[in-house]
């Protein structure tokens, strides 16, 4: 509020020096987000030098993990978190979409409540709940059941079936990543079905109007124009699966390798430094650690920066959404 | 077959596959529940509650890990709530729609999302390594910048829905911005403020990663920050991933206890949101 | 008078309350890191000294990497490895080491219809499965070592240490030792690059992911298989006998063991001749700084000794061989001879 002068007054005085405080307070408070990304990139930059200057451009590249000769390479570690985060999107995106689609259209209108928040439930149990479940339940069923199917089944395919082949393990790439898919989907039907329901009324409306089918409304009207939420919902997911760590380190199988299988046995950045942080001995190994954890951050910044953009674009056209 | 037939058909299929969909979803969240709800219980007993970590094979409870996980993440949002509210203060007062804020709530937004390993890095590269040891103020500090965000996110919109004539009205009384934010505004807004901090306390008491290297662990019971202090999610990582029959149910117990903490947590949330009018808030 | 300072100074209270002040007076007063090898061990003396003594020892279970790390940066009052510190390291890190216990590696499988004690296997076999050249549990190499047994059409799981491990030392120390082709293509050390299989943390881990998964093989140390029931192979040992992993065999392995004359006890205990020696066994050291300030490292040293003297019987119940008295007495010595704190001798303590 503008200043007015008027006669000095101890309290008016008093009253002035507390703004100033308080401000200052609320605008240190909101630098500090600020310092603390640049302090995050930093701490990391600076930890993860050593392993960067001494393996430069080949650390992105090579495989090779062995503390014993200190050569690191991180290939194997981002292999492992692309692909399970990739399987997680392929199984939790459909789903979700089914889930978002059922719960705006086809659920009776007293049901949606309750399921909407069973869902959201699955939100709120912690990561390591999820880990341990996935080594003590989910890892024996996919072992002696699903597993070995998969390999009757698809291991002798041409193409796909380097997808499935190997020994049945239970743990692995497959598993981190429908342990991954459950994690995610809650928030990925939340977004869905905010930005279905935010459809306007008038376009489905029209549609029926010329006799559209519910399927193809939600199809061809609800989702071409959700498209940018949906995306940008997506992309979260993804952000977020990429980061996870204690569901992933239960069941990925700490394997330095890259196979082609997806029933092998990997390994996931965030597994890796999670495993591997309190105990590795030299400095070498820790920076190369902690170069990993550069790498995720760069890779989650990235997309998330991307999904939030996007997500900014659609707030910002506010009524055409 | 007709086209308006076939097309029939599809919505048929497609709708029933919806309905599948939301089957399998709801389905996970029932095998997860069942197995914490059945393997947790029945690690469950008053022991779990007033005895601390027992050696393998030997008999014990949870006591300093319970405790622990309390204080951490009490601390934490003590810590990270009075910045996230003041920072979000910042926001939805004072810088409002200029670039500088725009850049602070997209620079929040990722800090959200970022991984918390990687938090954890920070805080041993900034905390545990110049003191020289872990302790439960590193592992305090490390929840609390994970707090931060998530509270400047929900206290930002809380603040926003405040209408604008109730701060117009102090103004016109002569109060400096200070003045009206805490004597207008907080009041107005505590209940979503309060929701918000609920659920960031929600979210840090599931953080495992964090505390690895932070807070560590430790085994017997300890009240002091400087020192490594045991914590359940550090507890039931160890704990399961041991083949000690004894230390497996623990775990579980254990992993029982932290959820339905958040649950109780988020449905307390909920409830003063709604019994204050005060729009839901989700945070990602 | 507005709300927000008395709910600023409740806060302050609420901080006061919570931090620290309170709580009963049983700290640990000593820290520890390390080794997975000797935890059982290690555990049930902690216990057992605390009902004794109610002081404290809050060991972290976190394999010998850590133990070696956290040492070297001061954060611990004692680290703990299975692959002791050669003397030069040693003089370079201000390091002090001695042997605490012994204990043997064990392998360890999970294939339906095979009991404990029912497979043999021997170096080279073994050696074979952890570089991937056998892949099935019927294999011809496994059932010419075991006429008597149908071993199913099963996949191997090979389950080995993810972490820093003196475990993982000792057992690609032995394999080195017997199979060429593995000390080429692997080597020796407490994390290796392994082609094959799934990773674990800790002995804990690996004995709880070899139970997981089926057709799994592990090795861990004998105190977990004894204290979970785990179902344990026979080793073909140097002298071409079959050893059953016990107490027995672990101390026939050690018998030959010239502590006094190994600088900085650095001795390996793998493959020793014997014909009733375990083919892997090892002993677990304990690391401590020569000059060090404060009372936890008396109070450490004190453990130590009650471990030594008191501590036998525990052992043996776990299948641990326990130091023979005079290695204990070689072991103060070099206390006596090696470690200060401020500057002045800290052994025999008063």
């Amino acid at each position: 509020m503008s200043a007015i002068t008027i006669p000095y007054h101890p309290q008016l005085k008093r009253e002035a020096r507390a703004e100033w405080v308080f401000r200052s307070l609320t605008v240190a408070s909101a630098a500090l987000v600020l310092i603390l990304l640049a302090g995050v990139l930093m701490a990391l930059c600076y930890g993860g030098w050593p392993a960067l200057r001494t393996f430069k451009l080949d650390f992105l590249t090579r495989e090779v993990w062995n503390p014993v000769t200190d050569q690191f390479g991180a290939l194997a570690a981002l292999y492992g978190t692309v692909v399970t985060s990739l399987i997680a999107m392929l199984i939790a995106v459909p789903l979700a979409f089914g889930i978002a689609v059922f719960l705006t259209e086809t659920c009776p209108l007293w049901l949606r409540a309750p399921i909407a928040s069973c869902i959201e439930l699955l939100a709120a149990v912690p990561s390591i709940v999820f880990g341990i479940w996935g080594l003590f339940v989910l890892a024996p069923v996919l072992q002696h059941s699903v597993q070995p199917w998969l390999i009757d089944t698809f291991g002798d395919l041409p193409w796909i079936g380097k997808l499935f082949r190997g020994p049945p393990y239970g743990i692995g790439l497959m598993t981190a990543g429908l342990v991954l898919a459950v994690m995610v989907l809650p928030f990925i039907t939340s977004v869905m079905r905010e930005v279905f329901l935010a459809t306007p009324r008038s376009l489905k409306e029209a549609a029926y109007g010329l006799g559209a089918t519910q399927w193809e409304v939600i199809w061809d009207v609800v989702l071409p124009n959700s498209r940018a939420g949906i995306i940008g919902g997506m992309m979260l997911g993804l952000g977020r699966a990429l980061g996870e760590t204690m569901a992933v380190t239960f069941v990925v199988g700490n394997a330095h390798r890259i196979s082609t299988s997806l029933l092998a046995p990997g390994t996931t950045i965030s597994a890796s430094i999670a495993n591997e942080f309190t105990e590795a001995v030299g400095s070498l190994y820790t920076s190369s650690l902690i170069a990993l954890g550069l790498l995720l951050f760069v890779l989650t910044f990235t997309i998330i920066a991307a999904a939030r953009l996007l997500l900014l674009q659609i707030e910002r056209r506010g009524a055409r959404v | 077959m007709s086209n308006i037939g076939r097309r029939k058909i599809t919505a048929t299929v497609a709708l029933g596959a919806s309905g599948v969909a939301t089957a399998i979803g709801l389905a996970f969240l029932a095998a997860i529940l069942w197995t914490l709800f059945s393997k947790g219980l029945g690690g469950l007993s008053w022991s779990v509650f007033t005895q601390t970590t027992p050696a393998p094979g030997s008999s014990g409870g949870l006591l300093n890990a319970i405790y622990g996980s309390l204080v951490m993440t009490l601390l934490g949002v003590l810590i990270g709530g009075p910045i996230g509210i003041l920072a979000a203060t910042y926001l939805s007062e004072y810088g409002r729609d200029t670039r500088l804020s725009t850049v602070i709530r997209f620079i929040n937004d990722v800090l959200l999302s970022a991984p918390s390993i990687v938090i954890g890095l920070f805080v041993y590269t900034l905390v545990v390594v110049p003191m020289g040891h872990f302790s439960a103020l590193a592992g305090a500090v490390s929840l609390a910048i994970i707090v931060i965000p998530v509270t400047v996110r929900t206290a930002e919109d809380m603040l926003r829905l405040i209408p604008e004539t109730l701060r117009h009205g102090s103004a016109a009384l002569g109060a400096r911005p200070w003045r009206t934010i805490t004597s207008i505004v907080y009041p107005a807004a505590r209940s979503g403020l309060l929701t918000g901090v609920l659920l960031a306390l929600a979210r840090v008491s599931g953080e495992t990663a964090p505390l690895l290297f932070t807070a560590l662990n430790n085994q017997f019971w300890n009240a002091n920050l400087n020192q490594p202090m045991a914590n359940l999610p550090v507890v039931i990582f160890q704990f399961a991933t041991s083949p000690y029959k004894n230390w497996q149910s623990l775990a579980w117990a254990g992993a029982l206890l932290i959820t339905l903490f958040v649950l109780f947590l988020s449905i307390i949330a909920r409830l003063i949101a709604s019994m204050f009018g005060a729009r839901e808030s989700r945070v990602e | 008078m507005t709300k927000f300072p008395s709910r600023l100074t409740m806060t302050l209270r609420a901080v006061a309350l919570f931090g620290g002040a309170i709580g009963p007076a049983l700290a640990a007063d000593i820290s520890g890191a390390g080794a997975t090898f000797p935890y059982p061990i290690y555990a049930k003396w902690a216990e057992a000294y605390k009902t004794q003594t109610g002081i404290g020892l809050n060991y972290q279970s976190i394999g010998s990497g850590g133990g070696i790390k956290q040492i070297e940066a001061g954060t611990v009052t004692f680290g703990a490895s299975d692959k002791p510190l050669e003397p030069a390291d040693l003089k370079q890190n201000g390091l002090v080491q001695w042997p605490m216990i012994i204990g043997g590696v064990v392998p360890v499988v999970n294939i339906p219809g095979v009991k404990p004690g029912d497979l043999v296997l021997d170096g080279p076999t073994l050696a074979a499965i952890y570089m991937g050249d056998i892949s099935r549990w019927n294999d011809a190499a496994i059932q010419k070592l075991n006429p008597k047994l149908t071993l199913p059409k099963l996949d191997i799981a090979p389950v080995y240490r993810s972490d820093g491990s003196g475990t993982n030392f000792l057992f690609t120390n032995y394999l080195s030792k017997v199979s060429p082709s593995f000390s080429q293509k692997i080597g020796a050390n407490t994390s290796v690059q392994w082609p094959v299989g799934i990773g674990a943390k800790g002995n804990e881990g690996v004995a709880n992911q070899t139970t997981q998964t089926g057709g799994a093989i592990g090795y861990v140390e004998y105190a977990y298989v004894k204290q979970t029931g785990m179902t344990y192979t026979k080793l073909l040992n140097q002298d071409g006998k079959y050893v059953v992993p016990e107490a027995k065999a672990f101390q026939a392995a050690a018998a030959n063991a010239d502590w006094a004359k190994a600088e900085g006890y650095y001795l390996i205990l793998t493959d020793q001749p014997g014909a009733d020696s375990w083919p892997i066994t090892g002993a677990s050291f304990i690391l401590m700084h020569a000059q060090s300030k404060g009372e936890s490292t008396v109070a450490a040293l004190k453990f130590f000794d009650w471990a030594y003297k008191s501590g036998q019987k525990m052992a043996e119940e776990l299948d641990y061989v326990p130091l023979p008295e005079k290695v204990a007495k070689l072991v103060q010595k070099t206390w006596q001879e090696s470690l200060s704190v401020d500057g002045k001798p800290v052994w025999p303590a008063k």
